[in-house]
Formats: structure tokens, C-alpha cells, sequence
């Protein structure tokens, strides 16, 4: 009781504060949603001029604003692609890690030092190694390569974190019970990790889904979502770009959603298990 | 001495990961190292070994401008992301009890950082613009007679927009850093009469230093390594180091360009490496 009579003043400062934060977040996104929803007459800011989804139709007709169709599938490929790698490469390195070995710093700092170095360099060095190599920059190739550097690491992070968390003595008694090591991960690891797999798969998608510097000059001749977005910049001015964005946000919260509602009922089920 | 698969078996699941790093990271860097080095004729890149690239950059009053104005705004987000993040971790972390509530506000604050950077930049032209509701707020308030053009397209706008783009990468290390805090430290502080100004100044700042620390490195790498948010919010009339590169690419300037990543990248070591003297970050992972 002495505590709450004490500091009600900054306690209710500090909630404001943070509801501002929250504030600061999401209203830039709340007004492109509405805005996007305007009538034909709309401009780029408020007031509304009347309601329709005119523009949100807009973006589906091609020459209108750039090919946004054609860009979102190579995104949405790519960020598959992107997701499927960084997963399994990850989960193995986790499991590397789960035992000492040589050598394990010089990788440890090695993919760390992935997150630190600026953006625009891992661009500019693969595009480089590519014409050195005489190979055409693609968004499947160059630009795959891109995103690794920048998922890689962050899902790396996250696997040692859970690897770290989970005790070893349920894979030395299965083994000991006779279990391949094949067996062991799928029966006994894997169920233990699935949702943080999920997690770091949502994690690999929207990196990639929403990456900007470490694709914008290795893609090639053609356009991810967001390097298209970015040329719209200059040429639409209509509400137009707004739809494009809410189409795109919409997108992202649909798959945030499914993802931890998947990783909800697969924790609900690991204890209903281990009950 | 032989060699057991089970001795192989770490090497053999790291191998992945780390070549993808040898192809994509090690690789790349050491090519542009060897390009920064080269020639340029003025149409292409000759192979050679010269140090004008780099004489250029030391010697030009341009060059040193950009990379001080990258400076000015790699500190001002970080300044600012520093001032709101910490404040909120320690919300997320002391002032919100329950720990399934925790994770929630943890989420809405993180789901915003997983959609689209360009857009989130676009979306502050209907608060910022010309006709923007801050210029109508204003006038409305009869503050100002006629629109302020800065809100959009200057350094405050830069700024805006980066921090509103990465403070996550903030908010997120000092807030790991505060719930690792033993609470029992904290009961046992307020059991000897310590006030919640000594708390905070004697506990709590100090073990989230690390948090702030891989805060600090997390976003001056990211200000650092780009340029779009700095092309599009200053409707191209501020340069950074990642703006400059960019542009020199374009115009197919390779060996300049390299020659200014590699100095990027040595100045931005610099600061992970000093970061990394002050603080032990080594036990937050």
C-alpha cells in the first residue's frame, strides 16, 4: 500500500508516456489505413474526402502504379525461400552448439558480426562478387544471399537462446534408451522447439517480406515489393500509395496472427504432454 | 588419432550457416576492400592498385561533410531512441505485473516493426505534410498564419522517421537486460530505505547498461548502413555516407564507392569495438 500511495504522480506519468509510444506506432499507420479508404477525390492528407475502396482497386490496376502484383509474388517467393533457409540453418547450428567444440567462438563472432555491419555494404559487396563472378544478380540469387545475412543472425541468437533453456537429459536418455540421433531430434527435440521454429520462421519471413537496403542493388532488373514501393515514392501521389500500404500491413498482420496463434496451441499441446 | 563421426558432427551443422557467411559476408567485404583499390577512367573500373579513392575522400571538404552529417544524425536517433526507449522497457518490465500482459504489451509494441519500412516512412505525410494535421493544427491554433514546410523534407523529419523505424531495436535489449534484474535486489533496496531515484540510479541503470549498450550498437549500424529513409524523408536534400555510396554506384563509380564503404565499415567497427570495452555484453545472449 505504501508503494502505490507513494508514487501515484510518476506512475500514471510513466503510462501516459508509454501510451504515447504506442500512440507514436501505430497512428501513422491507423491514418494511411483511413486514408487509403477515401473516395475518388481523395488527396494524400486529412480530411477525409468521402469513403469507397477506389484506391485499394487502384492498386490492382496495372498501369496505373507500377506492377505491385508481379513484385508481391517475388517478395512473397522470396521470403519463403528466405524463411525455409534461415530455419534449417539455424536449428542446425543450434544443435551444434548444444556441444563445445573448436572453433565455436570464431563462428559465434562470425555471425554476429553480420548484424553489425552497415546494410548498404552487404548490398554493394554481393553485387560486387557477382560481377566478378560473372554471375547475373536475381532476387533469387544476389539478393536471397542479401536477406541471409541479416536473418540469419537474429535467428541464430533466438535458437541459442531456446537450446539454452532446455535441459540435455531428455536427449541423453533417449539415446541411451537406443534412439538414433534422427529419432531423438523429430521425437523428442523438435516437438520441445516447434513453436520457437514457428517464431523464427515468422521472424525470417517478415525480415525478408519487408527488407529495403540489402536488396536495393542486388535484385536485378527486376523489383521486390519493397524497392517497388520505394519507386512509387516519386511518381504516385495519389491515395493510391496509401492502399498499396495497407494492403501490404494487412498482409503482415494477417501472417503475424496465424503465427502466434499456431505457436499458442503448440505450447497449449507441450503441456498438456508433459501433464 | 582418428577421427570419430561424432567428433565431425558439430562441424558438419554449422557448415551451413557458416558458408553462407564465408559466400555472403566474408567474401563480399574482401572484394570491396580490393575494388576500393582499383581505378575508375571515368566510364568503368580498371583493375589496379591506387590510393586516390581514399586520398579523395580524407581530402575533400564534401566527403568530410557527409560523413559528419551521418555522424550528427547516427547520434541524434540515437539520442532520441535512447530518451523513449528506456523509459518504456522500464514500464514493460517493472510497472506491468502479470507476465502474460508483459508479452502482449511486448507484442503490440514489436508487430509495427515487422511491416513494411517504406511505408511506415509514407505514413508520416498525412501528419507532417504541407496540409498536413500538425500545419492544421496550428493554424487552427492561429500559431501560424502559414504552413511550416519543415515538418517534411528536413533533419527533423529524418529523425522522426528513423526513430519511429528502429527504436524497437532498443526497446528490446534494455528491456531483456531489466527482466534478468533479480527483483529481490530491488525489494531489499526498498527495505533499507532506499528512494526510487538511488533504485534506479544504483541498480536498475546499471544492470541495463548492457541492454542500452546492444541498443547503441544495433542502431547506429542500422542509421549508418542506409539511405532511403534518409532520400525519401529529406526529399533528397540531406546526404550520409549509405545515400553517397548509393549514389556513386548509380552512376557506376564501383572503386569510389567501395573506398567509402570500407571507411563506413572501419568507422562503425570503431564504435562496436569502444561500445564493446565499456560494456560486457557477452552475458545478455
Amino acid at each position: 500500500m505504501a508503494a502505490t500511495q507513494k508514487t501515484p504522480f510518476s506512475a500514471h506519468l510513466l503510462t501516459v508516456f508509454f501510451a504515447l509510444f504506442v500512440l507514436f506506432l501505430y497512428g501513422p499507420m491507423i491514418a494511411v489505413f483511413l486514408l487509403s479508404l477515401q473516395g475518388p477525390e481523395g488527396q494524400l492528407t486529412f480530411p477525409m474526402r468521402g469513403f469507397s475502396f477506389h484506391w485499394i482497386g487502384a492498386v490492382f490496376g496495372q498501369q496505373r502504379i507500377g506492377n505491385f502484383v508481379e513484385a508481391f509474388g517475388r517478395s512473397f517467393w522470396l521470403g519463403l525461400l528466405v524463411m525455409l533457409i534461415t530455419v534449417v540453418f539455424s536449428v542446425l547450428a543450434g544443435l551444434a552448439f548444444r556441444t563445445n567444440f573448436r572453433g565455436s567462438n570464431l563462428v559465434f563472432y562470425l555471425t554476429i558480426s553480420s548484424l553489425i555491419v552497415p546494410s548498404i555494404l552487404v548490398s554493394l559487396g554481393i553485387g560486387v562478387v557477382f560481377s566478378l563472378l560473372n554471375l547475373p544478380v536475381q532476387w533469387y540469387s544476389s539478393a536471397l544471399a542479401g536477406h541471409l545475412t541479416w536473418t540469419l543472425p537474429f535467428a541464430f541468437l533466438i535458437m541459442l537462446g531456446i537450446f539454452g533453456r532446455f535441459n540435455p537429459a531428455y536427449e541423453e536418455a533417449a539415446r541411451d534408451l537406443g534412439a538414433s540421433d534422427r529419432t531423438t531430434f523429430w521425437r523428442i527435440v523438435f516437438p520441445l522447439i516447434a513453436s520457437s521454429v514457428i517464431g523464427v520462421g515468422l521472424l525470417g519471413f517478415t525480415l525478408s517480406y519487408d527488407e529495403f537496403t540489402r536488396t536495393s542493388l542486388i535484385s536485378g532488373e527486376t523489383n521486390t515489393l519493397p524497392l517497388e514501393i520505394f519507386g512509387m515514392t516519386t511518381n504516385v501521389t495519389s491515395p493510391a500509395l496509401y492502399a498499396l500500404g495497407t494492403l501490404t500491413t494487412v498482409f503482415s498482420f494477417v501472417l503475424i496472427a496465424i503465427a502466434l496463434f499456431t505457436m499458442q496451441k503448440l505450447e497449449e499441446l507441450q503441456n498438456q504432454q508433459e501433464r | 588419432m582418428q577421427i570419430s563421426s561424432k567428433d565431425l558432427r558439430p562441424y558438419l551443422l554449422v557448415a551451413p550457416q557458416t558458408l553462407t557467411f564465408l559466400f555472403a559476408l566474408v567474401l563480399p567485404i574482401m572484394a570491396i576492400v580490393i575494388i576500393s583499390f582499383w581505378d575508375f577512367n571515368g566510364f568503368t573500373s580498371v583493375p589496379g592498385f591506387t590510393f586516390n579513392n581514399y586520398l579523395g575522400i580524407f581530402s575533400s571538404p564534401v566527403y568530410l561533410k557527409t560523413y559528419l552529417n551521418t555522424f550528427k544524425f547516427a547520434f541524434l536517433v540515437w539520442l532520441v531512441c535512447v530518451l523513449i526507449s528506456y523509459p518504456v522497457a522500464y514500464y514493460l518490465a517493472f510497472r506491468i505485473k502479470s507476465s502474460k500482459w508483459q508479452t502482449i504489451w511486448f507484442l503490440i509494441c514489436t508487430v509495427p516493426f515487422l511491416t513494411s519500412n517504406i511505408i511506415r516512412m509514407i505514413s508520416w505525410i498525412p501528419f507532417l505534410g504541407r496540409e498536413g494535421l500538425i500545419n492544421k493544427a496550428l493554424i487552427g491554433l492561429h500559431l501560424t498564419n502559414q504552413p511550416v514546410e519543415m515538418f517534411l523534407f528536413s533533419d527533423f523529419s529524418v529523425v522522426l522517421a528513423m526513430v519511429h523505424l528502429y527504436a524497437l531495436f532498443m526497446v528490446a535489449p534494455i528491456f531483456n537486460s531489466m527482466m534478468r534484474i533479480d527483483r529481490a535486489l530491488i525489494s531489499a533496496a526498498e527495505d533499507l530505505g532506499a528512494s526510487s531515484f538511488n533504485i534506479q540510479k544504483r541498480i536498475i541503470m546499471p544492470l541495463a547498461a548492457p541492454g542500452v549498450a546492444i541498443g547503441t550498437i544495433f542502431v547506429v549500424t542500422l542509421v549508418m548502413g542506409e539511405f532511403a529513409t534518409m532520400r525519401l524523408m529529406s526529399g533528397g536534400k540531406a546526404s550520409s555516407v549509405g545515400y553517397l555510396i548509393k549514389n556513386q554506384i548509380d552512376s557506376l563509380q564501383y572503386p569510389m564507392a567501395a573506398a567509402n564503404a570500407v571507411v563506413l565499415l572501419a568507422i562503425t567497427l570503431l564504435i562496436v569495438f569502444g561500445i564493446l570495452r565499456i560494456v560486457d555484453i557477452r552475458k545478455q545472449i
